[in-house]
């Protein structure tokens, strides 16, 4: 799960690690109340799940409270495009109050699961502000890691190694150090997937304090953080998915027009894989979990015929254990209750293959099926083109 | 011959007394599986499915001589599980569970170093050495005994591939499925040493996602030391970045972990990969031909 940059800075601040004075605002007039607290001079922030916001518009210095009432008045309601967001932009619900510091130095600190080695890996750089996949690519040597022993987590020497080898010194260094073993603290405390300091600020004054920040949390820890839990933010979120969520279905929007809906992640990845080498564009990924139930189907149908972009269906369901007589007889009757237009081609396979291929052409209803995943696609792939 | 698990396996199910714990230990049952013993704390003493069920899975081993285990608790109990049966000296544990912590997985890998224990999972369909013994959820009908191994990230997936090479005539000698999560037991390359070793196992299907390096590390071992053909299929090849598609681990994360990364590195260590998942069956029996 993603939360904001200002939800990242109230959890930092739990666990101490510094960051900058700032609040959150939904109204111009709260900006101008918080920058009168903490200004005059402050920056304003976008607060929307993408990076690049500098880019696009959305992070601005203003010199006083006035400008900052009047600046927020276009901000917040704005779009903002930027390179992660789409060509379709984010809309622009609250923006940060920030107090603006005197920059030394951008420096990155960053905190990930290697998966190879599974262990987190907390990375620092001298190489802050920029994209760290850029840095990566480019010079890979200016990124120096840190693995966590699991058994002993991370130690004070490890933050200290990456202190030094960051060119830090004096009491900046031993902020630095606090500063990483908080964040290490914060990440495994909140089960994060990643927690991102970029930049990590260094003020004229040799101060640390995080300018920006990324957390990301494990979802299947989700239940033992409630309070995080309630952070997410449903408006920056694709409205249909958040409807599927709800059903406990896995769906994503793409921009295709075969709707697909198939039991198992891989194999609803693998059928998206099979309509476009079929030469056609998938229009979702829709995995009902590899037991398929009337009512899960029912709640797919519902997810797949809102997406207006949907020409043409393809329904995948590898049965095995399931009955495909039970899964055909639930798809006849959830497509007559939601009085389904949309060609769908269905491929059913498991037990009782054959009476449930009876059942579906036998409906009166615009189905066609298919004996194999191969001759499903090329069957859908033209109705959608129709 | 097989891998991991035979006619000679003795099984104990954790979480035996729950709805999923039941339905699927009757499927391993009528498949032939020796479920010897079940575990649900606090249900010592009583008899569920003809099967002895236990406190603790420390007594099933002893009383029932159990060398591996079927792992059917919620996510939350499910690290606690796994490390129980490593620690009561089962050598093959299979964690069907879905939805645990990465940081509950991280811990259990650290205790499985120095446990003599294969885990399988989490988040997987299980183990089957067909016609031998399944440990899992997979619809044991649609497995032939037979040469080909099967190692795979995904379930019904694999079914699929199951059954594309049982379309060429083709049977199996084990499928695994490796789970979805980001950590987990036994990986691809694990698995490929026991199938090398395994003489009644002539070549291997590998199924891989995105996300990950699994797929880029087992390409390194075959290139180096795998001596039998391989067919591979990767999915994931339209999925757009930075979203999880499904699968805890199945994510393309800063760019990385992208199908197009796996299946060149599958090509260069001579793996027939298929483009299309339609093509698995028809791209073992090129790799054999």
């Amino acid at each position: 799960m993603k939360i904001h940059e200002y939800q990242a800075k109230q959890i930092l601040s739990q666990f101490g690690v510094q960051i900058p004075r700032g609040e959150v605002a939904d109204t111009p007039s709260k900006a101008r109340e918080i920058a009168e607290k903490i200004g005059p001079k402050v920056v304003l922030k976008a607060q929307v799940h993408a990076g690049g916001r500098g880019k696009g518009g959305g992070i601005k210095l203003v010199n006083t409270p006035e400008e900052t009432e009047k600046l927020a008045q276009e901000m917040i309601g704005m779009t903002l495009v930027t390179h992660q967001t789409g060509p379709e932009g984010k809309l622009v619900r609250r923006i940060m109050v920030e107090e603006a510091l005197d920059l030394d130095k951008e420096l990155y600190v960053g905190i990930v699961i290697d998966r190879a080695k599974e262990a987190p890996v907390v990375m620092a750089s001298s190489e802050g502000g920029v994209e760290i996949e850029k840095v990566a690519a480019e010079t890979p040597e200016l990124i120096f890691k840190e693995y966590i022993n699991p058994a002993t987590g991370f130690q004070a020497f490890q933050a200290r190694k990456l202190a030094f080898k960051l060119g830090l010194v004096g009491n900046t260094l031993k902020q630095a150090v606090k500063f990483i073993l908080g964040l290490y603290k914060v990440f495994e405390s909140a089960d994060a997937s990643l927690a991102e300091i970029n930049p990590l600020l260094i003020t004229k004054q040799g101060n640390v304090l995080a300018l920006d920040a990324k957390i990301n949390i494990d979802d299947n820890a989700l239940l033992r953080h409630p309070d995080i839990k309630e952070m997410r933010d449903f408006d920056e979120e694709e409205p249909l998915e958040v409807e599927a969520s709800k059903y406990d279905l896995n769906y994503i929007k793409l921009d295709g027009n075969v709707g697909c809906m198939v039991n198992g992640a891989g194999l609803a990845m693998a059928t998206m894989d099979l309509i476009m080498h079929t030469g056609g564009k998938p229009a979702n990924f829709l995995d009902v979990g590899g037991g398929v139930s009337e009512e899960s189907v029912k709640n797919a149908f519902k997810i797949l015929v809102s997406d207006k972009d949907v020409k043409a269906a393809l329904i995948n369901i590898f049965g095995g254990i399931v009955r495909c007589d039970l899964v055909a007889s639930g798809i006849v009757k959830a497509a007559k209750e939601l009085d389904l237009k949309v060609p769908m081609v269905v491929r059913l396979e498991g037990t009782n293959v054959e009476l449930g291929k009876k059942i579906l052409n036998e409906s009166g209803l615009s189905f066609y099926s298919a004996s194999s995943m191969k001759e499903a696609a090329e069957k859908v792939v033209p109705l959608a083109q129709q | 011959m097989s891998i991991l698990i035979d006619e000679t396996t003795r099984v104990v199910i954790q979480g035996i007394t729950g709805g999923e714990g039941t339905f699927h230990t009757q499927r391993m049952q009528e498949y032939g599986t020796k479920v010897v013993a079940g575990v649900t704390p606090g249900k010592g003493g009583q008899t569920h499915l003809g099967a002895p069920v236990f406190n603790t899975v420390e007594d099933a081993v002893k009383e029932e001589g159990a060398n591996a285990a079927a792992i059917f608790v919620p996510p939350f109990f499910a690290a606690d599980a796994i490390m129980e049966a490593a620690d009561a000296g089962v050598k093959v544990v299979v964690c069907i569970t879905e939805g645990i912590p990465t940081f509950n997985m991280i811990k259990v890998k650290q205790l499985l170093k120095c446990k003599d224990c294969s885990l399988i999972g989490p988040n997987t369909p299980g183990v089957i050495s067909p016609g031998k013994c399944k440990i899992g959820i997979m619809p044991g009908h649609i497995h032939t005994p037979g040469t080909i191994g099967i190692i795979s990230r995904s379930g019904t997936l694999t079914y699929e591939a199951v059954q594309q090479v049982s379309q060429q005539g083709y049977g199996q000698s084990s499928a695994i499925g490796i789970g979805g999560d980001p950590i987990v037991g036994l990986k691809f390359i694990d698995l490929l040493k026991l199938f090398k070793e395994d003489k009644d196992t002539e070549a291997v299907i590998l199924i891989g996602e995105i996300g990950g390096t699994a797929e880029e590390e087992a390409a390194e071992y075959i290139k180096k030391e795998f001596n039998k053909p391989v067919a591979s299929f990767i999915a994931g090849q339209t999925a757009p970045p930075g979203r999880r598609m499904g699968h805890a681990g199945a994510i393309i994360a800063g760019g990385k972990g992208t199908a197009k990364e796996k299946m060149k590195a599958l090509e260069d260590a001579g793996v027939f990969v298929a483009k299309s998942p339609a093509e698995i069956g028809a791209k073992i029996k090129e790799a054999l031909s």
